[in-house]
């Protein structure tokens, strides 16, 4: 079975497009699309929304009811959606299928990135926050100066679950008709009782999550700030967290 | 016609494939979060490996685990193991830090009136990590119940099986009724899952309450 998946996987005819097969790497850029434009509108959604309640620590109430959403099942939501939608449009077009879909994704991206915003910018040490504002920095340079930078960790790792929880969902969405990404091949593998197809899918998804995990992990060492991380290069050892802070805070 | 004996029948399964995993998930992950925590050289490896066994989609570990286990593909046992496997993954961290979130002064002192390893980490420093293990629990199960449903996507019989049958029967027009059965069903035993485990973590944890009531 292993070495079926490997026969799969290495047939160059799965790696280009023909009249009735989508090929791996058509696939995976249908996969990222999806991806990426629910992640673009749950971001521009969830973050300033996390950032502001957790600035005004007001409406801590809207974050865990939000929060609630978690306990839908997404296939449920999915179909639901498409059930709802689809039949409006009509014709070759895949929006009937992909318009649920986007829905979906930004629904269950969203929570993530708000609660990880909210606890995050909440989080940050009263002391660090006073002594910016005593130092005479305004609401919105207090947010952006010094709540932004100290809750980065929690934010980008908001950021990163939720981009897992869409690429897994975006393969659920290939059971839906028309739609493409990784998802296709776990799929018409699964109908075509062709396995080798279906477990390679499998393999296929999960290098793509682990890869995008990767680099939201590395851009969250680069992004953050070495006094929140505690980072140092060995020379420079011995500072610590808080002092370290306070130095940013005084420089900016 | 009266699909209610199909639709218990739905709700069974999906009950012990979200419950099964996560037993069979603690009682793995109670050793190996020990070990975690009495010998912290093994903490990050076990956090890495537990960390990249979650990032793995639902759906994709459904597939991939019939031949990583030497199973037919679509093999009834594929759904449990592949959710044991996220179950472990997660409290294996919660069960670590469960035992760290004992205080120094308590282990000290179990020590001191001469209780054992053993029973120290049984009748003391276990029941001290009894509510960080609870809120662990919930998350699994919780999230056990959603992807339960996914499986039904590839044809195994659980509560997912309603959202199969709605889009079957959906052309050329919507029919709502199996699929908002299927969302009810499964957020009402997300629910009762989530009661079970606040109530089981009560009851396990007297002590917190008459502190409360002081």
């Amino acid at each position: 079975m292993i070495s079926d998946v490997f026969t799969w996987l290495n047939d160059p005819s799965h790696w280009r497009d023909s009249a009735i097969f989508d090929g791996i790497p058509t696939q995976l850029l249908n996969h990222l699309r999806y991806s990426v434009i629910a992640l673009l509108i749950a971001a521009a959604i969830a973050l300033p929304l996390g950032l502001l309640i957790g600035h005004t620590r007001r409406g801590g109430w809207f974050v865990s009811t939000v929060n609630a959403i978690r306990a839908i099942p997404t296939v449920g939501l999915l179909v639901l959606l498409a059930v709802m939608i689809a039949p409006h449009f009509h014709g070759r077009t895949d929006l009937g299928y992909l318009i649920p879909t986007e829905i979906v994704l930004v629904i269950i991206a969203i929570p993530a990135i708000l609660a990880n915003t909210y606890a995050g910018v909440q989080s940050v040490d009263p002391e660090v926050r006073d002594a910016a504002a005593g130092m005479g920095m305004t609401g919105s340079q207090v947010l952006w100066h010094v709540e932004l930078p100290c809750s980065l960790p929690l934010v980008i790792s908001g950021i990163r679950s939720a981009t897992l929880q869409v690429i897994a969902t975006a393969t659920i969405a290939s059971y839906l008709p028309l739609l493409g990404g990784f998802g296709r091949f776990i799929y018409d593998g699964y109908h075509q009782q062709d396995y080798a197809q279906m477990v390679s899918g499998g393999v296929l998804v999960a290098l793509l999550a682990m890869i995008a995990d990767l680099l939201l992990a590395t851009a969250q060492r680069y992004a953050v700030s070495r006094g929140i991380s505690g980072r140092y290069a060995k020379s420079a050892g011995g500072a610590t967290t808080v002092a370290t802070v306070e130095a940013e805070v005084s420089a900016v | 016609m009266d699909h209610r004996s199909e639709d218990l029948g739905f709700l069974w399964d999906h009950v012990w494939l979200s419950a099964v995993p996560v037993i069979i998930g603690l009682v793995i992950a109670l050793p190996l979060g020990w070990l975690a925590r009495r010998y912290t050289w093994t903490y990050p490896p076990l956090m890495s490996i537990t960390g990249l066994l979650y990032t793995i989609p639902s759906i994709a570990l459904f597939v991939i685990v019939p031949p990583l286990f030497g199973l037919k593909s679509l093999d009834p046992l594929q759904v449990p193991i592949a959710l044991t496997v996220y179950s472990v993954a997660l409290l294996v961290r919660v069960v670590a830090d469960g035992l760290a979130s004992v205080p120094d002064e308590v282990t000290q002192a179990a020590t001191a009136i001469g209780f054992g390893r053993m029973r120290r980490l049984v009748s003391v420093e276990l029941p001290i990590a009894v509510p960080v293990i609870a809120a662990g629990l919930r998350v699994a199960t919780v999230s056990n119940v959603s992807l339960v449903a996914v499986a039904g996507t590839i044809g195994m019989d659980n509560l997912g099986r309603l959202f199969d049958q709605g889009v079957q029967l959906s052309t050329p027009t919507a029919y709502y009724p199996p699929i908002v059965l299927g969302i009810v069903l499964c957020v009402l035993l997300a629910l009762a899952f989530d009661v079970l485990i606040v109530l089981g973590n009560r009851l396990l944890t007297p002590w917190r309450r008459a502190v409360i009531s002081q």
